[in-house]
């Protein structure tokens, strides 16, 4: 009995990854059997992304226990701070170290800014933090959209104002260019990388969760009291998860980022539209369940896509999924069904059957 | 020297004084009796002992160490570990995590060793899992050890608690009101594993308590409170027949 329990969740843990990495044989597969079409190939970065996105946000919602409605701003500051190296360092690095790089400088900015507004926001009681971060991620977004950066042989030029008054040399290029964003990043990721990324997501965060830190992490959103008098440094763990999901947060944005070649903030990628869906992939794939997220990540948004064809009929289809999904995963109901008809359950009445 | 030393201790609220020159002595594997009416102020001495309110005047020491003012999880690494009177387990994690919680600081790796699964994790996890599992054993818990904490008896529950406060390695232990919402036979049981942790563990403990019958039945010394005043001290059966107890708690 000792045993076993580090072996369910060493088991849970590679059983979610065993998904990925399967999924992502099938993928290949069907890519090289050209039975995919040119809607789900371009689909499956984004897969990933939105995959890690729903990971990440559900460890602050889940297993830290405190609401951010602001994720997509954690993703756009690790898009633009990636792409933006990526872009400058577009001639003088070869594509493997340059994106490797832009992938620490995106994690690392977006994690850097969560810890920023942890500070002072996590050692308030309550859902301040939901607030806080709802404004930073329009700040984010609108900030980007007034940036203008270029850069001439004198070096790097700043404006708040319009890529005239950056008042370039001759030579001079537009680097971010207000709110028609970055063009020309290098299209450094593609379906494998994603695939690494989201396996390193996954690795990072299952195990935090199944180590001491996750507990204590845990038992602060179990129990804040508790955990104070048991001697655990409420701050310090709270601020470790927010900069850890924030910067898994980034590395969605870099992926995200290297995928097109043209980023853009918009409400639709990065603005407060985006960290209420990555919400709704948490909720419904389940609070506190990663694997959960994950999947209800990858059907919902593969969802709207495929039933494009249907037209009007598209978000009718789309909301009765998010019903079913929400009853499926919740109601005591069909948790007694699942239960009955679980895999493992099948598998040892048939063996049971076999032995008779 | 007593391992508890509390002089003149004293906290207001706005205009409330709700404990007022409160002092108290414990030796070092004592059984100590913190009794009094509703209100009195035991509850806030607690919370004075263990930093989670800040003392307005006086002084406490522990085994010589001054700790007056020092924070929560200062104080619990100082020594000093306690349950709560609504019980306070962490639900969602199991009944051996609850105790692995516990023993946070005791047995340490850093996290990226935890999510880089570096050898120290599973060297430090191997370590604090027997040492959990010898917790809950000794409160006969260890076969409930994969529980949810939330699934358990409320006997359990309260003996969870206990089992966890313990994992902090404590000099002093503070049950606040353990055998509160207990039938007579879950009371006795009680009774029996706060004399035995005591016992094994060479434990001081102080514990508030309404049950007459487990605050004679185990405590050795009683301090009575009253309206945040320090009534009578002294051996218990000679506290209980103190007149002016006897009228604090019945009334003329």
């Amino acid at each position: 009995m000792k045993r076993e329990r580090i072996a369910k969740s060493t088991r849970s843990t590679w059983i979610t990854l065993g998904i990925v990495v399967v999924a992502y044989v099938i993928m290949q597969i069907l890519g090289q059997a050209g039975m995919l079409t040119s809607l789900v190939k371009g689909l499956l970065v984004p897969l990933c992304t939105y995959a890690i996105m729903a990971i990440s946000l559900n460890l602050t919602v889940g297993i830290l226990g405190e609401l951010s409605l602001g994720h997509a701003g954690f993703m756009c500051v690790g898009a633009f701070s990636s792409a933006f190296f990526s872009l400058c360092m577009k001639e003088t690095m070869a594509a493997g170290p340059r994106f490797f790089t832009a992938l620490l400088i995106g994690i690392g900015a977006a994690a850097l800014s969560g810890l920023l507004i942890g500070i002072p926001v996590l050692r308030l009681r309550g859902d301040y933090l939901a607030i806080v971060t709802l404004a930073f991620g329009e700040i984010i977004k609108n900030l980007v959209n007034v940036l203008y950066v270029g850069r001439d042989q004198e070096g790097f030029h700043f404006s708040m104002k319009d890529s005239i008054a950056l008042g370039l040399g001759e030579d001079g290029k537009v680097l971010i260019n207000g709110a028609q964003g970055i063009t020309g990043t290098p299209k450094d990721s593609n379906f494998t990388v994603a695939v690494v990324l989201l396996l390193i997501t996954l690795i990072v965060v299952l195990n935090l969760i199944h180590s001491r830190s996750g507990r204590a992490i845990m038992a602060i959103r179990d129990n804040r009291i508790a955990a104070e008098s048991v001697g655990i440094n409420i701050t310090r763990y709270k601020l470790l998860a927010f900069s850890i999901s924030a910067g898994l947060a980034g590395m969605a944005g870099v992926l995200y980022a290297h995928n097109l070649s043209t980023l853009a903030a918009q409400p639709k990628n990065f603005g407060y539209n985006m960290s209420i869906m990555i919400l709704v992939y948490v909720v419904l794939g389940g609070i506190g369940n990663i694997r959960g997220s994950m999947i209800a990540a990858v059907i919902l948004t593969l969802l709207p896509e495929l039933l494009r064809e249907l037209q009007d009929y598209r978000m009718l289809i789309y909301s009765i999924v998010l019903i079913v999904m929400m009853l499926f995963n919740w109601s005591p109901k069909a948790k007694e069904w699942r239960e009955k008809y679980s895999l493992r359950r099948l598998v040892s009445k048939i063996a049971a059957k076999e032995e008779a | 020297m007593a391992l508890l030393e509390v002089k003149n201790l004293g906290i207001s609220f706005g205009g409330l004084r709700a404990v007022d020159s409160f002092e108290i002595n414990i030796e070092k594997g004592q059984l100590y009796g913190l009794i009094g009416p509703n209100g009195a102020g035991k509850t806030t001495v607690f919370n004075l002992l263990t930093g989670v309110y800040k003392p307005s005047d006086g002084k406490i020491s522990l085994d010589g160490k001054n700790i007056t003012g020092k924070g929560t999880i200062e104080i619990n690494q100082a020594g000093i570990a306690r349950t709560f009177q609504n019980i306070r387990l962490f639900k969602e994690l199991t009944v051996l995590d609850n105790v692995k919680v516990g023993l946070h600081n005791s047995y340490t790796y850093s996290t990226a060793e935890g999510i880089f699964r570096l050898p120290r994790f599973f060297k430090v996890e191997k370590k604090m899992k027997e040492k959990a599992l010898e917790l809950l054993k000794v409160f006969d818990l260890d076969q409930e050890a994969d529980y949810l904490a939330s699934n358990l008896p409320y006997g359990k529950q309260r003996k969870l608690e206990i089992a966890r406060a313990l994992a902090t390695g404590p000099k002093l232990l503070l049950l606040d009101e353990p055998a509160a919402g207990m039938n007579p036979n879950e009371t006795k049981e009680l009774m029996e594993t706060i004399r035995f942790v005591r016992d094994t563990f060479e434990m001081t403990i102080l514990l508030i308590e309404h049950d007459m019958k487990l605050v004679s039945g185990i405590c050795e010394e009683l301090t009575v409170l009253n309206f945040g005043q320090v009534l009578a001290q002294g051996k218990t059966q000679e506290v209980l027949n103190n007149p002016q107890v006897i009228k604090a708690y019945l009334g003329e």
